[in-house]
C-alpha cells in the first residue's frame, strides 16, 4: 500500500515518517521512529501500556493510526525527564518500587502524568479510577498508587 | 554444603536502595524483547489452527510465497523427526506435525520484509483440515467416549481401565485414613473446581532470532530463563547447544509462563530458511490461544476433625487436564493440598489428563492454588460448621520443625506458626465488618527451587565489582543481589553493578522461577564475592608478609589479625583492585552448584470483601498478607512480591477464567474479556514480613515469589461465604455465579 508522508512533534523535536495507513501511531514510534518507550501489551486498547499523549490528551497510541499524528504534538515517556533530571513521578516510581518488570511503567508514567496536569490532588480512588486503563501484572497496583499521590504532594508543593 | 550463616547485624541487607535499572525502567530506555532491531530484519507470523481438534490434511503456501517480499515458510516439514520424550512434546507443541491439537495451536509460519506482508501472506497460506471431536473439560475428558487425544501415550503409572486421556496417575500416603476418619467428630467431603487463568504478563512473548545454515545461531528474547530457551530450541532444531547464543532481554512479566519456548524455535527455522534474521512477536490474542495458561482442576477432598479442631485424616483427589500434552502439575498440587498441617493420615491421588487446549506452563505456584482453594475452603467449612475460629484451627493443627510433612519428609525450620500467630495479632483480624461484609483467611505453601546456578563476579581496578548472573530481573532481583555482594564484601551498594548475561558468559543457569534467583543466585552471588575477598586477603598477606591466615576481610579492607600477625595498616579493596595487575593479575571469583537448601514458604492471608447481593458483584475491600521471607533482602520488593501475588489470585477467585464454546475455540481472547484485576478493583495490600531465617541460605533467604498466589483463592472464596451466605465451590466466583446461588439460597 502507498505509504504516506507524516509530519509531527515528538517530545518537542519536529519528526517525519513514512506510514502505511494501516500502521498504528505505536508502530510509527517503535519502528520508525526508534522510540520504543511506549509498548504493545494488547494492541486493543485495552492495558494501557502504549500511553501517549496527542495534543495533550491521553491516548492509546495502539488505537490511533500513524497518519493522524499529522500535524499533532505528542509527549511519550521519552520525553518526561529534562535531560538528566527525572520527572517527579519517575523519581517517586523508583523510590517506591512501583515497578517490579517495568513493562507497564512508561504507560502508567504518561497517564500519571495526564491525570496531575488536571487534577494536582488527586484522592487515591481518583488515581485508581483513572489508572484502570492500565494494566499492571506485577504489583498489585499499591505501590504505583503510593508512588503517584507522593509525586502529586512533592509537585504541589513546588520541590 | 557448610554455609557460614549470618542472621543478624547487617549493614545492607534489608535496606531499600533504589534499583539499579530504576532509570532505564522509568524512562523508557530499558530494551525488552520487541525493542530489538537488526539489520536485513524479517518479521515472522504464525499461522494457527482455528479447530479444536483437526487432522491437518494439506498445506499450501503457494500463494504466499508468490508476494514479493515474502522469504520463508516453514511447516513441520522443516524440523527434525524422531525427538522423544518431552523433547517430541514440545516439538509437537511448537508446529503441529500431524494434528491440530487446540484453538491457536501452529501449523505453519512465514517471515516477509514487514509486519503487514508477513500478516498477508499468513492469510494465504492454505490448510485443508479434516475436524476431529474434541473436549475441553477435565472431567469430560475422563469418561467413557471422549476423543482419545494420544491413544497410547499414558505412562506405565497408569491403573488398567482409566480413558487413554490419563497420562499419569500419582497415589501416595501414610497413617491410617480410616482409623483417622472413625476417630473424627466431623467428616465432610466437596468436590472444587478451577477454571484455567493465564499468567497475564503484559509483555508478549517476542524475539529476534538468526540462525545460519552452519548451524550457529543467536537469539534475543523475553523469558525467564535463557538456557532453558536454548535447551529447548537446539533440541526442537536439533542443533548444539553451544552453537546457540541466547540473550535475555529485559522481561515484562513471566510469573511461569517464560520458562519454555512457543515461537522461538520457529523463528529460527524461518531465518535459517530465509538466511536472514527475523523478528516474533506475538498478539495478545495469540498470548492466551497459543501459550501456556494453568491446568484446571477437579478436586475432591475430604477431612475428619474433632470437636476441638484437630484434624485426624484429610484424603485429596486431584484431576488436572494441562493441555493436550502430559505433566499438569499435579506432583506439586498434591505436594501442597495438606502440607500446612500435622495430620496423621494423609491420602493424595492424582490424575494427569488430557484434552484439546493448550499445552500448560508453570503459573506461581503451579498447582498450589488450586490445591488451596480446595483444602482452604474445606478446612472453613468445617470449622463454620464447629463453630471453631479458623485461624486458631490452623495454628493448632499446623506444620511446623519436625512434623512429617504431609508429602513424606520432615519439615526444617519453618514459619507457618509465625505467620498464623503474626495474623491473630493483627488489627485486620478483629476489625469491625459492615452488613453485605464478611471476613475470609488461609494459609498456604509452596516448596521453592534452588536448581541449576552459575555465578561469575570480578573486581574492577578501582575496588567496584561486576556480579554477571543467568537469572533474568523481573522484579529487582539486580537490587537484592548487589546487597548480598556488598554485604558480604563490605562496599558500598553503588560499587556493585550486576548484569544478567548471555548463554556464552556463564554455565547452565536455570530461569527465574521457582522463587529461586534470590536464594541460589543469591547464594552464588554471596560465595562468588567472598572469593574475592580472600584472595584480596592473600595479595594483602603477601604484602605484609605475614600467612593469609592471619589476615580477616571486614568492612571492605584486609586486616591483620591474630596474635602473630604484627601491626599494619588496613588495606581497602580500592588499594588492592589498583595494584592487582603487579600482585599477581586479574581478580575474579566464581561459584556454582545447584543448592538445595532453599527452604518452602508458608504464608496467611485475611480478606475482607462486600457481596452486592441485587447484583452478585464482589469488592475486595481490605487485604492483608502475612509471609515467611527468611530474611527480606531488599523489603520493598518482597512486599511487591506479597501483593502482586495476591492481586493475581484475587483475579483467579473473581473473575479470570478461560472460556471455551462449544466449538472447543476460546472466547476470550483479548484483555477486554480476559480481565485481569485493574487499579480501582483493588485496594491496598497490607503485608506483613514474617523473617524465620532459613538455614540453607548465608543470609537465611526463603523464596517469596510463588507462595502470595496461593492463599487468595480460597480466603476470597470464605469471605464471600461470611458476607454474602453461600458456598462456592468452583472458581472463577464472578457475579453471575454468586447470584445464581443467592437466589438458589432463597
Ligand atoms: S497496547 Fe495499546 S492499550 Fe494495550
Ligand atoms: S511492573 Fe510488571 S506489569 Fe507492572
Amino acid at each position: 500500500m502507498t505509504q504516506i508522508h507524516v509530519t509531527t512533534t515528538v517530545n518537542g523535536d519536529e519528526v517525519d515518517f513514512l506510514a502505511d495507513p494501516r500502521e498504528t501511531l505505536l508502530d510509527c514510534l517503535r519502528d520508525k521512529l526508534g522510540m520504543t518507550g511506549a509498548k504493545e501489551g494488547c494492541g486493543t486498547g485495552d492495558c494501557g501500556a502504549c500511553s501517549v499523549t496527542v495534543d495533550g490528551r491521553l491516548v492509546c497510541s495502539c488505537l490511533v493510526l500513524g497518519v493522524e499524528a499529522q500535524g499533532k504534538t505528542i509527549e511519550t515517556v521519552e520525553g518526561m525527564a529534562e535531560g538528566e533530571k527525572l520527572h517527579p513521578l519517575q523519581r517517586k516510581f523508583i523510590e517506591h518500587a512501583a515497578l517490579q518488570c517495568g513493562i507497564c511503567t512508561p504507560g502508567i508514567l504518561v497517564a500519571a502524568k495526564a491525570l496531575l496536569a488536571q487534577n494536582p490532588d488527586p484522592a487515591e480512588e481518583e488515581v485508581r479510577y483513572w489508572l484502570a486503563g492500565n494494566l499492571c501484572r506485577c504489583t498489585g497496583y499499591d505501590k504505583i498508587i503510593r508512588a503517584v499521590l507522593d509525586a502529586a504532594a512533592e509537585m504541589r508543593e513546588g520541590v | 554444603m557448610p554455609l557460614d550463616t549470618k542472621t543478624t547485624g547487617f549493614k545492607y541487607i534489608g535496606t531499600r536502595p533504589d534499583r539499579p535499572d530504576g532509570i532505564d525502567k522509568v524512562t523508557g530506555k530499558a530494551r525488552y524483547g520487541a525493542d530489538a532491531y537488526a539489520p536485513g530484519m524479517l518479521h515472522g507470523v504464525m499461522v494457527r489452527s482455528p479447530h479444536a481438534h483437526a487432522r491437518i490434511k494439506k498445506i499450501d503456501a503457494t500463494k504466499a510465497l508468490a508476494l514479493k517480499g515474502v522469504k520463508a515458510v516453514v511447516t513441520r516439514a522443516d524440523f527434525p523427526t524422531g525427538l522423544e520424550g518431552e523433547d517430541w512434546n514440545i516439538q509437537e507443541n511448537c508446529m503441529a506435525g500431524e494434528v491440530a491439537l487446540y484453538d491457536g495451536h501452529a501449523v505453519a509460519a512465514v517471515a516477509a520484509t514487514s509486519l503487514l506482508l508477513a500478516r498477508e501472506a499468513a492469510k494465504l497460506i492454505e490448510v485443508e483440515y479434516e475436524v476431529l471431536p474434541h473436549v475441553t473439560d477435565v472431567d469430560e475428558a475422563m469418561k467413557p467416549g471422549a476423543p482419545a487425544i494420544r491413544a497410547g501415550a499414558a505412562d506405565y503409572s497408569v491403573p488398567e481401565g482409566l480413558h487413554p486421556n490419563v497420562m499419569r496417575y500419582i497415589e501416595y500416603g501414610h497413617g491410617d485414613l480410616e482409623a483417622g476418619f472413625a476417630a473424627a467428630d466431623l467428616v465432610m467431603e466437596n468436590t472444587y473446581k478451577t477454571e484455567a487463568t493465564h499468567q497475564g504478563y503484559i509483555e508478549p512473548h517476542a524475539c529476534l532470532a538468526q540462525l545460519g545454515s552452519d548451524g550457529k545461531g543467536e537469539m534475543w528474547v523475553c523469558t525467564q530463563g535463557h538456557w532453558f530457551i536454548r535447551r529447548m530450541s537446539a533440541a526442537v532444531l536439533g542443533i548444539d547447544v553451544a552453537n546457540l547464543r541466547v540473550t535475555p532481554s529485559e522481561i515484562g512479566g513471566g510469573f511461569g509462563g517464560k520458562t519454555t519456548v512457543f515461537i522461538e524455535p520457529v523463528a529460527l527455522a524461518l531465518s535459517r530458511k530465509a538466511g536472514k534474521p527475523v523478528k516474533m512477536v506475538m498478539t495478545r490474542s495469540e498470548v492466551l490461544r497459543a501459550t501456556g495458561p494453568t491446568s484446571s482442576s477437579s478436586i475432591d477432598v475430604k477431612m475428619g476433625m474433632k470437636k476441638d479442631g484437630t484434624m485426624t485424616a484429610a484424603k485429596v483427589t486431584m484431576r488436572m487436564q494441562g493441555g493436550a500434552f502430559p505433566m499438569a502439575p499435579i506432583d506439586s498440587a498434591l505436594d501442597c493440598a495438606f502440607s500446612c498441617y500435622n495430620i496423621p493420615a494423609v491420602h493424595h491421588e492424582g490424575y494427569d489428563v488430557l484434552a484439546n487446549r493448550p499445552k500448560q506452563a508453570a503459573y506461581r505456584a503451579p498447582g498450589s492454588p488450586m490445591a488451596a482453594f480446595a483444602t482452604e475452603s474445606l478446612v472453613d467449612e468445617m470449622c463454620r460448621a464447629l463453630g471453631l475460629d479458623p485461624l486458631k484451627t490452623r495454628l493448632k493443627n499446623a506444620s511446623r520443625e519436625g512434623t512429617k510433612a504431609s508429602f513424606g519428609p520432615t519439615f526444617p525450620r519453618i514459619g507457618l506458626v509465625e505467620t498464623l500467630e503474626a495474623a491473630i495479632a493483627h488489627p485486620h483480624y478483629a476489625a469491625p465488618l459492615g452488613t453485605n461484609q464478611g471476613r475470609g483467611v488461609a494459609s498456604g505453601y509452596w516448596m521453592n527451587w534452588g536448581g541449576e546456578t552459575s555465578v561469575s563476579a570480578a573486581l574492577g581496578e578501582d575496588g567496584s565489582v561486576t556480579v554477571s548472573v543467568g537469572t533474568p530481573d523481573i522484579g529487582g532481583s539486580r537490587a537484592s543481589m548487589a546487597l548480598m555482594a556488598a554485604e558480604a564484601l563490605g562496599i558500598p551498594y553503588e560499587n556493585v553493578r550486576v548484569n544478567v548475561v548471555d548463554t556464552g558468559s556463564l554455565g547452565v543457569n536455570e530461569p527465574t522461577h521457582g522463587s529461586r534467583a534470590t536464594y541460589a543466585t543469591g547464594l552464588a552471588t554471596i560465595e562468588a564475592v567472598k572469593q574475592i575477598s580472600s584472595k584480596l586477603c592473600q595479595r594483602a598477606a603477601d604484602k605484609w608478609g605475614i600467612p593469609a591466615e592471619a589476615v580477616i576481610w571486614e568492612d571492605g579492607c584486609a586486616k591483620p589479625s591474630g596474635p602473630n600477625a604484627g601491626e599494619f595498616p588496613p588495606l581497602t579493596i580500592g588499594e588492592l583492585a589498583a595494584e592487582m595487575g603487579s600482585t599477581g593479575g586479574p581478580i575474579s571469583g566464581h561459584f556454582e552448584a545447584t543448592p538445595s537448601g532453599h527452604g518452602g514458604s508458608f504464608g496467611t492471608h485475611i480478606v475482607d470483601v462486600e457481596v452486592d447481593p441485587e447484583t452478585g458483584h464482589t469488592s475486595v475491600l481490605r487485604y492483608t498478607v502475612v509471609q515467611d521471607a527468611g530474611k527480606a533482602i531488599h523489603p520493598a520488593y518482597v512486599e511487591g512480591q506479597f501483593q502482586g501475588g495476591a492481586a493475581q489470585g484475587i483475579g483467579w477467585a473473581l473473575n479470570e477464567e478461560y472460556i471455551y464454546g462449544a466449538d472447543g475455540r476460546l472466547q476470550n481472547t483479548v484483555f477486554l474479556d480476559y480481565r485481569i484485576p485493574v487499579a480501582s478493583d483493588l485496594p491496598m495490600i497490607d503485608t506483613v514480613i514474617v523473617e524465620v531465617p532459613n538455614p540453607g541460605h548465608p543470609y537465611g533467604v526463603r523464596g517469596v515469589g510463588e507462595t502470595g498466589i496461593t492463599p487468595p483463592l480460597p480466603a476470597v472464596a470464605n469471605a464471600v461465604h461470611a458476607a454474602a451466605g453461600v458456598r462456592l465451590r468452583s472458581l472463577p466466583m464472578s457475579p453471575p455465579r454468586i447470584l445464581a446461588a443467592i437466589k438458589a439460597k432463597g
